[in-house]
């Protein structure tokens, strides 16, 4: 896979409205061939997370469906499939410190969830 | 294991040498003393101590199957069979032993086996297939191991000793007789003082071997396994010119230096003190003590206390220092019970303060406390027959881990002392799982599991540290606690209850049980929005996930009762969506491999068809299996399929702390397997027996008898009760099983709670289940009617596109999860 920082930045892409997440859960976004799963959680600062839909141990594209929530303050989010934990701003996996998934700029901008790949 | 243990060791310590590891076996060490699970299905790599990545991972070279052929000490290399040549500096010989077969005339013939490697054991299992009657030879300590293994393999087992009783070097006479009694007890048939002369091969026609004694006696039987005990594999330091004992074994100084002393020799194909140390503990302090030469500690090996707790044929034996009372002056105190079979001697010293050494038979429950007495040399009480004596009669209280003294050796594979685990929990460790992993305490053969909790337990306790029962790092409160939280404070949602009684944004633990009993309690839609971030990713899609990403769908068949019409929808459903089917265990229909934005519409045609959703996804009710019953049964006493039905519509949907199974049968044959279940039911000829607190899956129980002769409205009523009162008291994801054995009183207080209302809280069992039963919504029927909630169902937020990892391919016909390397393949393709 590839990760975040060999991808040369782009153009800031609208993906959705942000009436279309589901407040302290995750959805999914194809984003040049690339599946960036995006976490909404309203009580935070900043609202959205997007990182790699792929969980690298599970093998299968899944993490915009994991439970979200936080190890000793980190956001996480699980991995539905074997429950390895990904921090959320820097894809790290908590579990297995050889393991991280890319992450994505993303920000709420009037409304619309814009995400630079 | 014990050359594993030194290779471990040295790459450890901070020796910079380089590491070279020649097996002769075609696998890297394994686990010889749990070998025999290789017959209750342990796989060999599941019995592997190391790995080939692993070695190269910690830049060990290490070749197999390719055995050790010469030793040249003056060039100093070694060369294998297969041609390799290796220099070395220093020499670790670490052969073991093998096998010794007595030297008679037909033990070579092919059904003339041995008990030592993971290829033995495999031999005997094949020249097991077709055999009747098996032999061991030898009723030491590995022989009754192989005589279960015989048994496990269907085989009728006899014993063959030579010695006029069973384990002779651990256990005197009294000992050994109750232990052939016990093992005859289970149909293994003993014969001790036979000399085997000769063993001849018959005509086949009943069995194929016939073995005969020097008392002219014969013995008809298929298989032979020797076990007659080991000879260290010494012929290497033989050839070599290094000192070997008289019969056998390579000596070694107490820095288990061969006479060459650039070579060193541990394990079982080493001789220290004119003995040959036969476990597995004393051959991984011999590995220490090897290793500690190459550092500069220069440890000494001072011999090893070779006592031993085991299972043999579910046979408990131990056997603790000197157990034959050879000790000059040593008086023994002995206990025998015939009727429960148990016998126990204590040998002690002759001023009756020290405790020399110990036989139990039947019951090993004061061998942790024996052997600390033994080894740390604390004084008996003033009658030291107490010790030994049940429980009832006035015996000792059982030796505290408190009493202890900090050298106590707790976990001997491992040389981990009660000060060693006080260091561990001083050095941070907050808890049992903590410390076994700081100190490898008890991950070797477990014997030491009960007594390393009690030190544990003990040692917190006495720090004022709780033992940590909170659900997860959010909440310092067990789920039981939560529920009573919930409840008594009438809350509704995970953030008033996370804001009021925890801390942080909680986790994938503690969210779905924070779900799970707002379900249980209130009963909403669990995919409102307030629930739906809670649910694990099952609850969110009403689906299974499976491991590629994709689901399963299990319509509900109440009972296994379906018509032929709903069959086939069930059967153009999976044909339509290409599902892979299979028939579950619970008498429906599981249907794989839908994506998760094809879940609505497959389940918009199952409602149409008359379909509920099955709960397979929640921690919920499952199935209630059922037999056909007296409608149709030339047996059946009872309407079973009927009572199924009626119950499986009463409780789907509850959710509860783990899933739950049910199941009714029709008649005492049993067919529904109802004893295995959650809750089963079994017709009677005058109404219905209970059985409460089954489990199938990785702990099997069999459900106890509850109630007997029920009628229909008990029956329900004591299950609306009993079913509550776990749903308000359990542990997350703690089954049935584990709740009844966990809960203070046991049987008796469930039935004082559920039968004769004790607590007082009947009525508001019943009327919670009530509630929940009368609020039951199918979750699938509610969500395909609500455009919002299909939103969620799809791959991706702005593109109608599929995932393109989730590939199949074809096996027998129908669809499979293509493999990371087909897909890659796949892909390639059409790229």
């Amino acid at each position: 896979m590839n990760t975040a920082e060999n991808r040369v930045s782009e153009n800031p892409l609208v993906i959705c409205r942000q009436e279309e997440l589901i407040p302290n859960s995750g959805i999914c976004a194809l984003i040049d061939g690339q599946q960036v799963a995006v976490f909404y959680l309203p009580d935070e600062a900043p609202q959205v997370y997007a990182i790699g839909n792929w969980d690298p141990i599970g093998k299968a594209n899944v993490l915009s469906r994991g439970v979200v929530g936080d190890v000793q303050g980190r956001l996480v989010v699980a991995s539905p499939l074997y429950k390895q934990h990904y921090d959320l701003t820097t894809g790290q996996c908590l579990e297995n410190e050889d393991v991280t998934v890319p992450t994505y700029a993303i920000e709420l901008v009037d409304s619309q969830v814009v995400v630079t790949p | 294991m014990v050359g594993h243990h030194y290779v471990e060791q040295l790459a450890g310590s901070g020796v910079t040498a380089k590491i070279t590891v020649l097996g002769a076996e075609p696998r890297p060490a394994y686990d010889r003393v749990h070998l025999s699970e290789y017959f209750a299905g342990r796989k060999p790599e599941e019995l592997a101590l190391t790995t080939r990545e692993h070695y190269q991972s910690i830049g060990v070279d290490a070749y197999f199957g390719d055995a050790v052929a010469t030793i040249d000490r003056e060039a100093k290399t070694v060369t294998t069979e297969g041609g390799r040549s290796f220099r070395y500096d220093k020499l670790v010989l670490a052969t073991g032993s093998y096998p010794f077969v007595p030297p008679i005339p037909g033990a070579d013939l092919p059904d003339c086996l041995v008990y030592r490697t993971i290829d033995d054991l495999g031999m005997i299992q094949a020249r097991s297939k077709d055999a009747k009657v098996g032999v061991v030879v030898g009723g030491g300590l590995l022989g009754l191991e192989a005589a279960n293994a015989l048994q496990n393999l269907g085989l009728k087992t006899h014993v063959v000793e030579f010695a006029p009783g069973l384990m002779g070097v651990q256990l005197d006479n009294g000992g050994s007789a109750m232990l052939r009694r016990k093992i005859e007890a289970l149909d293994v048939q003993v014969h001790t003082s036979k000399a085997t002369q000769t063993i001849t091969e018959t005509d086949g026609k009943d069995t194929r071997l016939v073995m005969n004694f020097a008392d002219d006696e014969t013995l008809a039987t298929d298989v032979i396994v020797f076990s007659a005990g080991i000879r260290p594999s010494d012929q290497l330091a033989r050839d070599c010119g290094l000192e070997v004992g008289p019969r056998g074994g390579i000596t070694i100084d107490y820095h288990c230096r061969t006479s060459d002393s650039d070579i060193f020799a541990i394990g079982e194909c080493a001789l220290y003190g004119g003995m040959i140390f036969g476990l597995v503990a004393p051959g991984y302090r011999m590995a220490e003590v090897a290793v500690s030469q190459l550092t500069g500690e220069h440890n000494a090996f001072q011999g090893a206390d070779m006592s031993t707790k085991l299972k043999l044929l579910g046979v408990n034996v131990g056997s603790i220092g000197d157990s034959h009372g050879k000790t000059p002056g040593a008086i023994a105190y002995t206990f025998s019970d015939e009727r429960e079979e148990v016998y126990k001697r204590l040998v002690v010293s002759a001023d009756g303060k020290t405790a020399l050494g110990a036989v139990l038979v039947g019951d090993c429950s004061d061998y942790d406390t024996l052997l600390q007495y033994y080894l740390n040399g604390i004084e008996l009480p003033a009658n030291p027959e107490t010790m030994i004596l049940p429980a009832s009669e006035g015996g000792a209280p059982l030796l505290g881990a408190a009493a202890l003294p900090a050298t106590a050796t707790i976990c001997s594979c491992h040389n981990v002392s009660k000060g060693d685990i006080i260091s561990a929990i001083d050095g941070g460790c907050c808890s049992l799982a903590d410390v076994k992993s700081c100190t490898a305490a008890s991950t070797g053969c477990g014997g030491c599991a009960a007594l390393l909790k009690n030190v544990v337990d003990d040692e917190m306790a006495a720090r004022g540290m709780e033992v940590n029962k909170s659900i997860c790092e959010h909440f310092q409160f067990t789920r039981q606690e939560l529920f009573h939280i919930i409840k008594v404070e009438s809350i509704k949602s995970f953030e008033e209850l996370i804001g009021k009684h925890g801390s942080g944004r909680g986790c994938e633990i503690c969210k779905p049980a924070a779900a799970s009993i707002l379900a249980s309690l209130w009963n909403d839609y669990i995919l409102e929005e307030k629930h739906v971030g809670l649910q694990d990713t099952n609850d969110t899609f009403l689906a299974n996930m499976q491991k590629n990403g994709t689901y399963s769908v299990v319509p509900r068949v109440p009972g296994g009762e379906i018509t032929p019409e709903k069959l086939i929808v069930l059967g153009e459903v999976g044909k339509k969506y290409n599902l892979y089917t299979k028939i579950t265990g619970g008498q429906r229909i599981d249907l794989f491999g839908a994506r998760v934005d094809q879940l609505p519409d497959i389940w918009k045609e199952l409602i149409d068809a008359g379909f509920e959703t099955g709960h397979a996804y929640g921690k919920a009710l499952r199935t209630v299996k059922s037999c056909v019953g007296s409608t149709w049964c030339r047996y059946g006493v009872q309407d079973s399929v009927s009572m199924a039905i009626y119950i499986e519509d009463r409780y789907k949907g509850l959710r509860s702390p783990h899933k739950l199974k049910s199941a009714v049968s029709g008649c005492t044959r049993e067919c529904a397997e109802a004893q295995s279940k959650d809750f089963g039911v079994i017709a009677t000829e005058h109404g219905w027996n209970l059985y409460l607190c089954g489990n199938g899956g990785m702990k099997p129980r069999h459900a106890d008898l509850f109630a007997t002769d029920l009628d229909d409205e008990t029956l329900i009523r004591y299950i609306d009760r009993f079913l509550m009162f776990y749903v308000r008291t359990a542990d997350r994801l703690q089954r049935t099983s584990v709740w009844l054995d966990n809960l203070e009183g046991g049987l008796d207080y469930l039935k004082e709670v559920v039968i004769d209302d004790r607590l007082g809280i009947c009525a508001e069992l019943e009327e919670q289940m009530n509630s929940i039963v009368g609020t039951y919504q199918c979750e699938w029927k509610t969500t395909i009617e609500d455009p919002e909630k299909l939103k969620r169902f799809r791959q991706f937020v702005n593109s109608d596109a599929a995932d393109e990892r989730v590939v199949f391919v074809q096996e027998r016909g129908q669809p499979r999860p293509a493999t990371e390397e087909e897909t890659d393949q796949l892909l390639a393709k059409s790229a």
